[in-house]
């Protein structure tokens, strides 16, 4: 019986070897009435141009975007950090870019995308990690959750690189480890019916 | 709202006391900066502290300097390269060149120079087109410790090797050694190529207009900033320029957000060159 129910107000995804496949499953799969902005890292080499975002922004519904400093978070859209900067969420939910160092080998790393989204949206936030070969968003992902979010992990056996989702589903007490392709669908009554306990 | 919730609203009034305490004692006011940015720099150096919460640090730093040249170097952060985004000099090369030949002498200013690698650049690709005679350039940030850095021009040989391939995709017309000394460790910059900079002190948030520039290069800095101070700075740009003065910024900031937007043509969209409307 569910005691209370909880909506949300933005989703981060953090995603790494195996993404290009991964986020295909998903992101095309947004109804129109899914408004949640959604923020995205994909892991990638430093120098890539915004291949990802042409790509997305052709295949979804949905306006996909790379993210420019100080741009404020909009419903509907879907933001990609840029190569070579990490993505933050500041509290008046306007998106930063930083260059410093690299954080767990990466920039953009998952963990600083997620740690200062929890910050901003606190129990109103979707943290959902998906294939990857590092350990890049565990922090992140625990954070979320201490803050009240809900964590969603792609089910490791039907990911290309286990070991991002397995190293979460150790550290973290996920709410949901769901194959990729029942993410979208997910996402959809998610927004719709919001989440009962 | 939950517990946690609540925490998040404490530790950001203790990060606000924190930025105070700073300015009150030392005089870097990083009141606005970009929050999220501050506030992971700061858990940074908490965690390595072992200290228990912002507010103890907050007593550490007004009673310890030395804890605070620590905070002052977590909070700026001094990533650059020479050549940083080639694709960017290319295009200064092609647009903005041609119209600064035009001047009889032209003024350069590279604001938050960190160490260096970028007006050396700018210096270079002066030389390359026969401006360097009638330029002057300035490079100004406000950590002291990394403007000494910037006036040395030492840097190591590993990097220097990326720089390379970054001055040759820039449109380089040269040997890139030419431009520096080498042992096997570190490449020092040329004589010739420094006697047209000078160097100083200058904080973005406090200080003044440094007059009349035709070009003012200021890339990767105000990402650090939040919207109201962004806008306070962007003014101080526009203030600075001569009419029809150029102005870069990193390829992922924009005054589009700003309250600027107007003030200022776009040239370029992609390497983020504007002009100032006459
Ligand atoms: C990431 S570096 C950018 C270096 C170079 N412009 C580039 O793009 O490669 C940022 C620099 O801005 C400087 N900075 C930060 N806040 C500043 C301020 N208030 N006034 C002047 N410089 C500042 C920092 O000390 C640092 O050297």
């Amino acid at each position: 019986m569910a005691v209370s129910k909880q909506s949300y107000d933005a989703i981060v995804i953090g995603v790494s070897a195996g993404g290009l496949v991964a986020l295909t499953e998903i992101l095309p799969k947004f109804d129109k009435d899914m408004t949640l902005p959604v923020m995205i890292v994909q892991h990638q080499h430093h120098d890539s141009d915004d291949f990802l975002v042409r790509y997305f922004d052709h295949l979804c519904r949905h306006s996909v975007r790379e993210v420019e400093d100080k741009m404020p978070v909009e419903s509907g859209t879907i933001y990609f950090a840029p190569a070579n900067y990490h993505l933050l969420v500041e509290p008046d939910k306007t998106l930063s870019l930083s260059t410093e160092a690299r954080v767990n080998y990466s920039r953009p790393s998952i963990d600083v995308l997620f740690e200062s989204a929890a910050d901003a949206y606190t129990d109103r936030l979707v943290g959902i990690i998906l294939t990857g070969a590092n350990s890049d968003g565990t922090h992140g992902a625990a954070r979320i959750k201490k803050l009240g979010g809900l964590i969603i992990v792609q089910d490791p056996e039907t990911a290309e690189a286990q070991a991002m989702p397995m190293s979460v589903i150790k550290h973290v007490q996920v709410d949901h480890i769901l194959p990729l392709n029942t993410i979208g669908d997910f996402i959809n009554r998610l927004n719709q019916e919001g989440y009962s306990f | 709202m939950n517990r946690a919730g609540e925490n998040i609203k404490n530790e950001r009034i203790e990060i606000r006391l924190l930025l105070e305490a700073v300015n009150l004692k030392y005089g870097y006011d990083f009141r606005n900066y970009s929050f999220a940015h501050v506030k992971r720099r700061l858990e940074k150096r908490l965690n390595l502290s072992g200290m228990d919460n912002f507010s103890q640090m907050q007593h550490r730093l007004i009673y310890d300097a030395s804890f605070f040249n620590l905070i002052l170097f977590d909070l700026s952060i001094n990533v650059t390269e020479m050549f940083r985004d080639p694709w960017v000099y290319k295009k200064i090369r092609g647009t903005v060149i041609p119209v600064l030949k035009t001047y009889p002498y032209i003024k350069v200013w590279h604001a938050g120079c960190s160490t260096g690698q970028e007006v050396y650049s700018m210096a270079i690709l002066l030389e390359e087109e026969g401006m360097k005679k009638r330029a002057q350039l300035y490079a100004t940030d406000f950590n002291e410790l990394i403007l000494s850095r910037a006036k040395d021009g030492i840097y190591p040989m590993d990097v220097m090797r990326k720089y390379i391939n970054n001055y040759q995709k820039s449109g380089g017309k040269k040997d890139f050694s030419d431009y520096y000394a080498a042992d096997y460790s570190h490449a020092i910059i040329k004589r010739g190529l420094r006697d047209k900079i000078l160097f100083s002190s200058h904080n973005l948030v406090t200080d003044g207009v440094f007059g009349e520039m035709n070009l003012i290069l200021c890339r990767n800095v105000l990402i650090y900033f939040d919207k109201a101070l962004q806008n306070r700075v962007l003014k101080l740009f526009h203030d600075s320029l001569c009419p029809g003065g150029f102005l870069c910024l990193g390829t992922k900031e924009s005054i589009k957000f700003s309250e600027l937007s107007d003030a200022f043509e776009l040239v370029c969209d992609q390497e983020k060159i504007y002009r100032k409307r006459r």
